[in-house]
Protein backbone atom coordinates (compact mmCIF):
# COMPACT_ATOMS: atom_id res chain seq x y z
CA UNK A 1 0.00 0.00 0.00
CA UNK A 2 1.23 3.79 -1.26
CA UNK A 3 1.86 5.50 1.60
CA UNK A 4 -0.49 8.57 1.73
CA UNK A 5 0.24 10.40 5.07
CA UNK A 6 3.77 11.25 6.77
CA UNK A 7 4.26 10.40 10.53
CA UNK A 8 3.32 13.95 11.04
CA UNK A 9 -0.46 13.44 9.95
CA UNK A 10 0.33 15.49 7.15
CA UNK A 11 -1.22 14.02 3.57
CA UNK A 12 1.21 14.00 0.18
CA UNK A 13 -0.35 17.52 -0.84
CA UNK A 14 0.74 18.75 2.93
CA UNK A 15 -2.99 19.25 3.77
CA UNK A 16 -4.23 18.15 7.18
CA UNK A 17 -6.91 15.54 7.44
CA UNK A 18 -9.66 17.92 7.59
CA UNK A 19 -8.40 20.68 5.05
CA UNK A 20 -10.30 20.57 2.23
CA UNK A 21 -7.81 21.84 -0.97
CA UNK A 22 -7.25 25.11 -2.53
CA UNK A 23 -10.35 26.39 -3.97
CA UNK A 24 -12.47 29.52 -5.80
CA UNK A 25 -15.59 29.96 -7.21
CA UNK A 26 -17.05 32.72 -9.64
CA UNK A 27 -20.86 33.19 -10.73
CA UNK A 28 -21.95 34.33 -13.76
CA UNK A 29 -19.19 34.51 -16.42
CA UNK A 30 -21.31 33.19 -19.21
CA UNK A 31 -22.90 35.95 -21.30
CA UNK A 32 -25.58 33.73 -23.69
CA UNK A 33 -26.18 31.07 -21.40
CA UNK A 34 -29.20 32.10 -18.24
CA UNK A 35 -26.76 31.29 -15.66
CA UNK A 36 -22.97 30.13 -14.99
CA UNK A 37 -20.48 29.36 -12.72
CA UNK A 38 -16.87 27.84 -13.00
CA UNK A 39 -15.28 26.20 -9.75
CA UNK A 40 -11.29 24.93 -8.95
CA UNK A 41 -11.00 22.98 -6.38
CA UNK A 42 -7.75 21.16 -6.31
CA UNK A 43 -6.60 20.16 -10.16
CA UNK A 44 -10.80 20.42 -11.39
CA UNK A 45 -11.29 23.02 -13.33
CA UNK A 46 -14.67 23.19 -14.34
CA UNK A 47 -17.34 25.12 -16.23
CA UNK A 48 -20.73 24.62 -15.77
CA UNK A 49 -23.48 26.49 -17.97
CA UNK A 50 -27.36 26.63 -17.39
CA UNK A 51 -30.10 27.04 -20.17
CA UNK A 52 -33.29 27.40 -19.70
CA UNK A 53 -36.48 27.46 -18.41
CA UNK A 54 -37.22 26.74 -21.83
CA UNK A 55 -40.38 25.49 -23.95
CA UNK A 56 -39.98 21.70 -24.78
CA UNK A 57 -40.36 21.99 -28.56
CA UNK A 58 -41.88 18.43 -28.35
CA UNK A 59 -44.07 16.77 -25.69
CA UNK A 60 -41.88 13.48 -25.23
CA UNK A 61 -39.90 13.83 -21.98
CA UNK A 62 -41.97 16.40 -20.62
CA UNK A 63 -43.67 16.88 -17.39
CA UNK A 64 -47.52 18.38 -17.24
CA UNK A 65 -47.07 19.66 -13.43
CA UNK A 66 -42.74 20.70 -13.36
CA UNK A 67 -39.90 21.24 -15.34
CA UNK A 68 -37.77 18.67 -16.67
CA UNK A 69 -33.69 18.80 -15.36
CA UNK A 70 -31.51 17.63 -17.69
CA UNK A 71 -27.67 17.29 -17.16
CA UNK A 72 -25.23 16.53 -18.96
CA UNK A 73 -21.44 15.93 -17.03
CA UNK A 74 -18.59 15.82 -19.64
CA UNK A 75 -15.02 15.52 -19.62
CA UNK A 76 -12.97 17.34 -22.34
CA UNK A 77 -10.56 15.69 -23.93
CA UNK A 78 -7.81 17.47 -22.63
CA UNK A 79 -8.70 17.33 -19.06
CA UNK A 80 -7.20 14.11 -18.28
CA UNK A 81 -3.28 13.18 -18.46
CA UNK A 82 -4.30 10.39 -21.87
CA UNK A 83 -6.92 12.28 -24.37
CA UNK A 84 -10.32 11.09 -23.36
CA UNK A 85 -12.22 10.35 -25.95
CA UNK A 86 -14.89 13.08 -26.51
CA UNK A 87 -17.91 10.77 -26.36
CA UNK A 88 -19.90 9.91 -23.47
CA UNK A 89 -18.57 7.16 -21.37
CA UNK A 90 -20.62 5.04 -18.90
CA UNK A 91 -19.18 6.87 -16.06
CA UNK A 92 -19.95 10.01 -17.66
CA UNK A 93 -23.66 8.81 -17.81
CA UNK A 94 -23.95 7.88 -14.83
CA UNK A 95 -22.41 11.52 -13.03
CA UNK A 96 -24.58 13.08 -15.15
CA UNK A 97 -27.44 11.16 -13.20
CA UNK A 98 -26.46 11.32 -9.93
CA UNK A 99 -25.48 15.21 -10.05
CA UNK A 100 -29.29 15.80 -11.74
CA UNK A 101 -30.68 13.86 -8.53
CA UNK A 102 -28.30 15.49 -5.98
CA UNK A 103 -29.45 19.10 -7.22
CA UNK A 104 -33.29 18.26 -8.27
CA UNK A 105 -34.36 17.89 -4.61
CA UNK A 106 -33.19 21.46 -4.25
CA UNK A 107 -35.28 22.84 -7.03
CA UNK A 108 -38.62 24.16 -6.98
CA UNK A 109 -39.56 22.63 -10.10
CA UNK A 110 -43.14 23.07 -10.12
CA UNK A 111 -43.36 26.36 -10.56
CA UNK A 112 -42.73 25.78 -14.42
CA UNK A 113 -44.66 23.02 -15.72
CA UNK A 114 -43.86 21.35 -18.78
CA UNK A 115 -40.76 23.42 -19.49
CA UNK A 116 -36.87 21.87 -19.80
CA UNK A 117 -33.87 22.89 -17.99
CA UNK A 118 -30.19 22.49 -18.99
CA UNK A 119 -27.27 22.05 -17.58
CA UNK A 120 -24.40 21.06 -18.94
CA UNK A 121 -20.83 20.54 -16.83
CA UNK A 122 -17.32 20.49 -19.00
CA UNK A 123 -14.71 19.70 -17.29
CA UNK A 124 -11.50 21.25 -18.42
CA UNK A 125 -9.10 19.57 -16.04
CA UNK A 126 -9.88 16.79 -13.86
CA UNK A 127 -8.59 15.88 -10.31
CA UNK A 128 -10.27 13.36 -7.59
CA UNK A 129 -14.16 15.10 -6.93
CA UNK A 130 -15.20 16.35 -9.98
CA UNK A 131 -19.03 15.21 -9.30
CA UNK A 132 -18.89 17.06 -6.02
CA UNK A 133 -17.40 20.31 -7.29
CA UNK A 134 -19.50 19.98 -10.11
CA UNK A 135 -22.75 20.20 -8.25
CA UNK A 136 -21.06 22.76 -5.98
CA UNK A 137 -20.93 24.73 -9.56
CA UNK A 138 -24.17 23.52 -10.61
CA UNK A 139 -26.14 25.12 -7.82
CA UNK A 140 -23.98 28.49 -8.37
CA UNK A 141 -25.35 28.76 -11.57
CA UNK A 142 -28.72 27.20 -11.10
CA UNK A 143 -29.15 30.24 -8.50
CA UNK A 144 -27.76 32.89 -11.23
CA UNK A 145 -30.37 31.18 -13.63
CA UNK A 146 -32.87 32.53 -11.05
CA UNK A 147 -34.15 28.92 -10.95
CA UNK A 148 -36.00 28.78 -7.45
CA UNK A 149 -34.58 26.70 -5.11
CA UNK A 150 -34.91 25.67 -1.61
CA UNK A 151 -31.41 25.89 -0.73
CA UNK A 152 -27.75 25.79 -2.40
CA UNK A 153 -26.37 22.29 -2.84
CA UNK A 154 -22.87 21.46 -1.43
CA UNK A 155 -21.05 18.80 -2.50
CA UNK A 156 -17.61 17.16 -0.90
CA UNK A 157 -15.82 13.74 -0.41
CA UNK A 158 -14.72 11.54 2.25
CA UNK A 159 -12.45 8.81 2.16
CA UNK A 160 -10.54 6.59 4.19
CA UNK A 161 -6.29 6.38 3.24
CA UNK A 162 -3.87 4.68 5.30
CA UNK A 163 -6.90 3.47 8.24
CA UNK A 164 -7.59 7.58 8.58
CA UNK A 165 -10.49 9.75 7.36
CA UNK A 166 -9.75 12.68 5.12
CA UNK A 167 -11.68 15.31 4.03
CA UNK A 168 -11.53 16.06 -0.22
CA UNK A 169 -9.99 13.44 -2.37
CA UNK A 170 -7.32 13.94 -4.19
CA UNK A 171 -6.82 11.71 -7.38
CA UNK A 172 -3.96 9.49 -5.76
CA UNK A 173 -5.76 9.39 -2.36
CA UNK A 174 -8.93 8.01 -4.52
CA UNK A 175 -7.12 5.93 -6.68
CA UNK A 176 -4.79 4.38 -3.85
CA UNK A 177 -7.00 5.10 -0.65
CA UNK A 178 -9.81 2.82 0.87
CA UNK A 179 -12.87 4.20 0.43
CA UNK A 180 -14.65 7.11 -1.18
CA UNK A 181 -17.66 8.86 0.26
CA UNK A 182 -19.11 11.72 -2.11
CA UNK A 183 -21.78 13.50 -0.31
CA UNK A 184 -24.10 16.76 -1.18
CA UNK A 185 -26.05 18.30 1.35
CA UNK A 186 -28.37 21.01 1.76
CA UNK A 187 -26.86 22.63 4.25
CA UNK A 188 -30.51 24.25 6.15
CA UNK A 189 -32.21 21.22 6.73
CA UNK A 190 -29.42 19.08 6.51
CA UNK A 191 -30.83 17.41 4.08
CA UNK A 192 -28.37 14.74 1.79
CA UNK A 193 -28.64 14.86 -2.23
CA UNK A 194 -25.98 12.38 -2.79
CA UNK A 195 -23.88 9.61 -0.75
CA UNK A 196 -22.28 7.16 -2.98
CA UNK A 197 -19.64 4.89 -1.77
CA UNK A 198 -16.52 2.85 -2.34
CA UNK A 199 -15.10 0.32 0.20
CA UNK A 200 -15.82 -0.32 3.57
CA UNK A 201 -15.95 1.87 6.85
CA UNK A 202 -16.81 1.06 10.27
CA UNK A 203 -20.78 2.18 11.60
CA UNK A 204 -18.38 4.39 13.89
CA UNK A 205 -15.83 5.76 11.06
CA UNK A 206 -19.18 5.92 9.14
CA UNK A 207 -20.34 9.10 11.68
CA UNK A 208 -17.32 10.49 11.58
CA UNK A 209 -17.21 11.04 7.97
CA UNK A 210 -20.77 12.27 7.82
CA UNK A 211 -19.59 15.28 10.19
CA UNK A 212 -15.93 15.75 8.30
CA UNK A 213 -17.93 15.69 5.27
CA UNK A 214 -20.58 18.76 6.78
CA UNK A 215 -17.81 20.28 7.90
CA UNK A 216 -16.71 21.16 4.58
CA UNK A 217 -19.20 21.45 2.64
CA UNK A 218 -20.05 24.36 5.19
CA UNK A 219 -16.38 25.81 3.95
CA UNK A 220 -17.72 25.39 0.27
CA UNK A 221 -21.33 27.05 0.93
CA UNK A 222 -19.72 30.42 2.44
CA UNK A 223 -17.88 30.25 -1.15
CA UNK A 224 -20.45 29.51 -3.31
CA UNK A 225 -22.74 32.03 -1.38
CA UNK A 226 -19.45 34.91 -1.92
CA UNK A 227 -19.08 34.13 -5.37
CA UNK A 228 -23.28 34.99 -5.84
CA UNK A 229 -22.61 38.11 -3.85
CA UNK A 230 -19.86 39.43 -5.67
CA UNK A 231 -21.50 39.19 -9.12
CA UNK A 232 -25.05 40.61 -7.70
CA UNK A 233 -24.20 43.07 -4.81
CA UNK A 234 -20.83 43.80 -5.67
CA UNK A 235 -21.07 47.18 -7.19
CA UNK A 236 -24.76 47.74 -4.78
CA UNK A 237 -21.78 47.72 -1.94
CA UNK A 238 -19.28 49.62 -3.24
CA UNK B 1 -44.60 42.11 12.48
CA UNK B 2 -41.83 40.64 14.14
CA UNK B 3 -38.24 42.29 15.24
CA UNK B 4 -36.87 40.78 11.30
CA UNK B 5 -38.72 44.20 10.08
CA UNK B 6 -35.38 45.64 9.82
CA UNK B 7 -34.33 43.23 7.62
CA UNK B 8 -36.46 44.51 4.78
CA UNK B 9 -34.17 46.07 1.70
CA UNK B 10 -31.32 43.57 2.49
CA UNK B 11 -29.71 41.36 -0.48
CA UNK B 12 -30.82 37.49 -0.17
CA UNK B 13 -29.48 34.34 -1.46
CA UNK B 14 -31.41 31.17 -2.29
CA UNK B 15 -31.48 29.27 1.39
CA UNK B 16 -31.27 32.41 3.45
CA UNK B 17 -33.41 33.03 6.10
CA UNK B 18 -36.20 36.11 6.08
CA UNK B 19 -37.81 35.74 8.97
CA UNK B 20 -40.96 33.79 10.80
CA UNK B 21 -44.49 35.09 11.68
CA UNK B 22 -47.91 35.14 10.09
CA UNK B 23 -47.29 36.35 6.87
CA UNK B 24 -50.50 35.95 4.20
CA UNK B 25 -48.51 35.96 1.44
CA UNK B 26 -44.79 35.60 -0.13
CA UNK B 27 -43.41 35.46 -3.19
CA UNK B 28 -39.78 33.95 -4.18
CA UNK B 29 -39.78 32.07 -0.85
CA UNK B 30 -40.83 29.15 0.53
CA UNK B 31 -42.45 28.72 4.28
CA UNK B 32 -41.10 25.97 6.34
CA UNK B 33 -42.62 25.29 9.31
CA UNK B 34 -43.21 28.92 10.31
CA UNK B 35 -39.99 30.12 8.73
CA UNK B 36 -39.63 31.83 5.46
CA UNK B 37 -36.34 31.47 3.66
CA UNK B 38 -35.82 33.13 -0.10
CA UNK B 39 -35.46 31.02 -3.09
CA UNK B 40 -33.90 33.15 -5.01
CA UNK B 41 -31.16 35.84 -5.35
CA UNK B 42 -32.38 38.96 -4.64
CA UNK B 43 -33.54 42.16 -2.87
CA UNK B 44 -35.72 41.31 0.95
CA UNK B 45 -39.37 43.28 1.07
CA UNK B 46 -41.43 42.88 4.11
CA UNK B 47 -44.61 44.52 4.73
CA UNK B 48 -47.56 44.24 7.27
CA UNK B 49 -48.23 40.64 6.09
CA UNK B 50 -46.54 39.75 3.12
CA UNK B 51 -42.93 39.17 2.21
CA UNK B 52 -41.06 38.98 -0.29
CA UNK B 53 -37.85 38.93 -2.64
CA UNK B 54 -37.71 40.96 -5.89
CA UNK B 55 -35.54 38.96 -7.84
CA UNK B 56 -32.19 39.79 -9.64
CA UNK B 57 -31.96 37.00 -12.16
CA UNK B 58 -34.04 34.66 -13.41
CA UNK B 59 -36.83 33.59 -16.94
CA UNK B 60 -39.33 36.25 -17.92
CA UNK B 61 -42.74 35.23 -16.55
CA UNK B 62 -45.74 36.14 -18.70
CA UNK B 63 -48.06 38.56 -16.30
CA UNK B 64 -51.59 39.93 -17.49
CA UNK B 65 -51.08 43.24 -19.31
CA UNK B 66 -47.52 43.13 -20.20
CA UNK B 67 -46.59 44.29 -23.51
CA UNK B 68 -44.02 42.31 -24.55
CA UNK B 69 -41.95 41.70 -28.56
CA UNK B 70 -42.42 37.82 -29.80
CA UNK B 71 -41.37 36.51 -32.92
CA UNK B 72 -43.35 34.69 -35.00
CA UNK B 73 -41.62 31.10 -34.46
CA UNK B 74 -45.08 29.40 -36.68
CA UNK B 75 -48.26 29.80 -38.47
CA UNK B 76 -51.26 27.79 -37.93
CA UNK B 77 -54.21 28.16 -39.35
CA UNK B 78 -56.13 30.27 -36.82
CA UNK B 79 -53.15 31.69 -34.79
CA UNK B 80 -49.84 32.34 -34.44
CA UNK B 81 -47.39 31.10 -32.33
CA UNK B 82 -44.86 33.00 -30.78
CA UNK B 83 -41.70 32.59 -28.88
CA UNK B 84 -41.85 35.49 -25.96
CA UNK B 85 -38.71 34.79 -24.43
CA UNK B 86 -40.30 33.12 -21.56
CA UNK B 87 -40.16 28.99 -20.88
CA UNK B 88 -43.83 29.10 -22.81
CA UNK B 89 -44.07 30.45 -26.65
CA UNK B 90 -47.43 32.66 -26.76
CA UNK B 91 -50.71 32.12 -28.93
CA UNK B 92 -52.15 35.36 -31.15
CA UNK B 93 -55.06 34.66 -32.33
CA UNK B 94 -55.98 35.69 -36.23
CA UNK B 95 -59.09 37.74 -35.02
CA UNK B 96 -56.78 40.27 -32.75
CA UNK B 97 -55.20 40.82 -36.84
CA UNK B 98 -57.93 40.81 -38.74
CA UNK B 99 -61.05 43.20 -38.90
CA UNK B 100 -63.22 40.01 -39.74
CA UNK B 101 -61.40 37.32 -39.51
CA UNK B 102 -62.76 34.10 -41.65
CA UNK B 103 -60.39 31.46 -41.42
CA UNK B 104 -61.30 30.04 -45.38
CA UNK B 105 -60.45 33.42 -47.13
CA UNK B 106 -57.82 34.94 -44.67
CA UNK B 107 -54.33 33.75 -44.78
CA UNK B 108 -52.34 34.42 -42.27
CA UNK B 109 -48.92 34.46 -43.61
CA UNK B 110 -50.21 37.68 -45.17
CA UNK B 111 -50.35 39.46 -42.36
CA UNK B 112 -47.39 38.03 -40.04
CA UNK B 113 -44.55 35.82 -41.31
CA UNK B 114 -42.62 33.48 -40.09
CA UNK B 115 -39.56 35.54 -38.39
CA UNK B 116 -41.82 38.84 -37.91
CA UNK B 117 -41.57 40.64 -34.73
CA UNK B 118 -44.72 41.28 -33.08
CA UNK B 119 -45.74 44.44 -30.14
CA UNK B 120 -48.23 42.20 -28.44
CA UNK B 121 -50.21 42.49 -24.43
CA UNK B 122 -50.54 39.51 -22.60
CA UNK B 123 -54.17 38.97 -22.43
CA UNK B 124 -54.33 35.80 -20.81
CA UNK B 125 -52.28 34.01 -18.65
CA UNK B 126 -53.19 30.41 -17.05
CA UNK B 127 -50.59 27.97 -15.67
CA UNK B 128 -48.99 24.99 -17.33
CA UNK B 129 -50.42 26.71 -20.85
CA UNK B 130 -48.97 28.79 -23.14
CA UNK B 131 -50.12 31.85 -22.93
CA UNK B 132 -52.81 33.94 -25.11
CA UNK B 133 -51.44 37.39 -26.85
CA UNK B 134 -53.72 40.88 -27.94
CA UNK B 135 -52.86 43.15 -30.06
CA UNK B 136 -56.04 45.56 -28.43
CA UNK B 137 -53.74 48.68 -27.18
CA UNK B 138 -52.19 51.74 -28.59
CA UNK B 139 -49.54 51.54 -30.60
CA UNK B 140 -48.83 47.29 -30.81
CA UNK B 141 -48.60 45.45 -34.30
CA UNK B 142 -45.89 44.57 -36.13
CA UNK B 143 -42.44 46.01 -35.86
CA UNK B 144 -41.81 46.32 -39.37
CA UNK B 145 -37.33 47.33 -38.52
CA UNK B 146 -35.16 47.70 -36.41
CA UNK B 147 -32.02 45.76 -34.30
CA UNK B 148 -32.85 43.71 -31.69
CA UNK B 149 -31.65 43.63 -28.05
CA UNK B 150 -31.58 41.52 -25.44
CA UNK B 151 -31.76 42.48 -21.41
CA UNK B 152 -32.03 40.66 -18.29
CA UNK B 153 -35.94 41.22 -17.71
CA UNK B 154 -35.34 42.13 -14.01
CA UNK B 155 -33.88 45.24 -15.52
CA UNK B 156 -36.58 46.40 -17.71
CA UNK B 157 -38.29 48.04 -15.42
CA UNK B 158 -35.06 50.50 -14.82
CA UNK B 159 -34.62 50.72 -18.95
CA UNK B 160 -38.59 52.12 -19.57
CA UNK B 161 -37.90 54.41 -15.95
CA UNK B 162 -40.53 56.55 -13.81
CA UNK B 163 -43.39 56.60 -16.46
CA UNK B 164 -41.03 55.83 -19.30
CA UNK B 165 -38.52 58.64 -18.36
CA UNK B 166 -35.76 56.33 -18.98
CA UNK B 167 -36.68 55.10 -22.26
CA UNK B 168 -37.79 58.43 -23.24
CA UNK B 169 -34.40 60.10 -22.51
CA UNK B 170 -32.51 57.14 -24.60
CA UNK B 171 -34.68 58.23 -27.22
CA UNK B 172 -33.88 62.02 -27.11
CA UNK B 173 -30.23 61.58 -26.90
CA UNK B 174 -29.65 58.92 -29.83
CA UNK B 175 -32.56 59.66 -31.92
CA UNK B 176 -33.66 56.46 -32.33
CA UNK B 177 -37.67 55.26 -31.51
CA UNK B 178 -37.33 52.13 -29.26
CA UNK B 179 -39.27 49.44 -28.33
CA UNK B 180 -38.99 47.89 -25.07
CA UNK B 181 -40.89 44.73 -24.62
CA UNK B 182 -41.43 43.35 -20.65
CA UNK B 183 -39.84 40.11 -21.65
CA UNK B 184 -36.50 41.83 -22.10
CA UNK B 185 -36.42 42.09 -25.78
CA UNK B 186 -35.70 45.22 -27.49
CA UNK B 187 -35.95 46.67 -31.39
CA UNK B 188 -34.56 50.18 -31.61
CA UNK B 189 -35.01 52.11 -35.40
CA UNK B 190 -33.25 54.50 -36.90
CA UNK B 191 -29.75 55.57 -38.58
CA UNK B 192 -26.76 53.30 -37.45
CA UNK B 193 -25.07 55.71 -35.08
CA UNK B 194 -28.20 56.29 -33.85
CA UNK B 195 -28.45 52.19 -33.03
CA UNK B 196 -24.52 52.41 -31.99
CA UNK B 197 -25.53 54.55 -29.15
CA UNK B 198 -28.96 52.23 -27.78
CA UNK B 199 -26.70 49.54 -27.53
CA UNK B 200 -24.50 51.38 -25.70
CA UNK B 201 -27.63 52.75 -23.56
CA UNK B 202 -28.59 49.35 -23.47
CA UNK B 203 -25.52 48.10 -21.68
CA UNK B 204 -24.88 51.41 -19.33
CA UNK B 205 -28.89 50.37 -17.97
CA UNK B 206 -27.44 46.54 -17.73
CA UNK B 207 -24.20 46.65 -15.81
CA UNK B 208 -25.35 50.14 -13.90
CA UNK B 209 -28.95 49.14 -13.02
CA UNK B 210 -28.51 50.08 -9.20
CA UNK B 211 -27.03 53.76 -9.74
CA UNK B 212 -29.28 56.34 -8.80
CA UNK B 213 -30.11 59.24 -10.44
CA UNK B 214 -29.10 56.86 -13.40
CA UNK B 215 -31.42 58.75 -15.86
CA UNK B 216 -29.84 62.32 -15.71
CA UNK B 217 -26.35 60.68 -15.77
CA UNK B 218 -27.24 58.95 -19.14
CA UNK B 219 -26.45 62.04 -21.17
CA UNK B 220 -23.13 61.89 -19.49
CA UNK B 221 -22.19 58.13 -20.18
CA UNK B 222 -23.24 58.10 -23.39
CA UNK B 223 -20.96 61.09 -24.56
Amino acid sequence: MMNLIDEGGKRLDGRSFDQLRPFSMEAGLLKSASGSAYIEQGGNKILVGVYGPRDSRSRYGTNQDKAVLKCRYHMLPFSTEERKSPQPSRREIEISKVIRDALEPALLLEEFPRSVIDIYIEVLQSDGGSRGASITAASIALADAGIPMKDLVSAVAVGKVNGRLVLDLSDTEDKEGEVDLPIAVMLNSGLITLMQMDGKLSEDEFRQAIDLAMAGAKELREAQRKALVQKYFKEVNS
Amino acid sequence: MTMEDDKAGRYVLPGDFLGSGEYKSWANAIKIGDKFYATRVGVLEMGEDRIRVIPMSGPYIPKLGDVVIGKVIEVMPVAWTLDINSFFNAFLPAQHAFRSFDPEKDELSNKFKLGDLILASIAKVERGRDSMLSLDGEGLGKIEEGEVFRISQVKVPRLIGKKGSMVQKIEELTGAQIFVGQNGIIVAKGPAESITKVKRAIEIVETMAHMSGLTDKMGDLLR
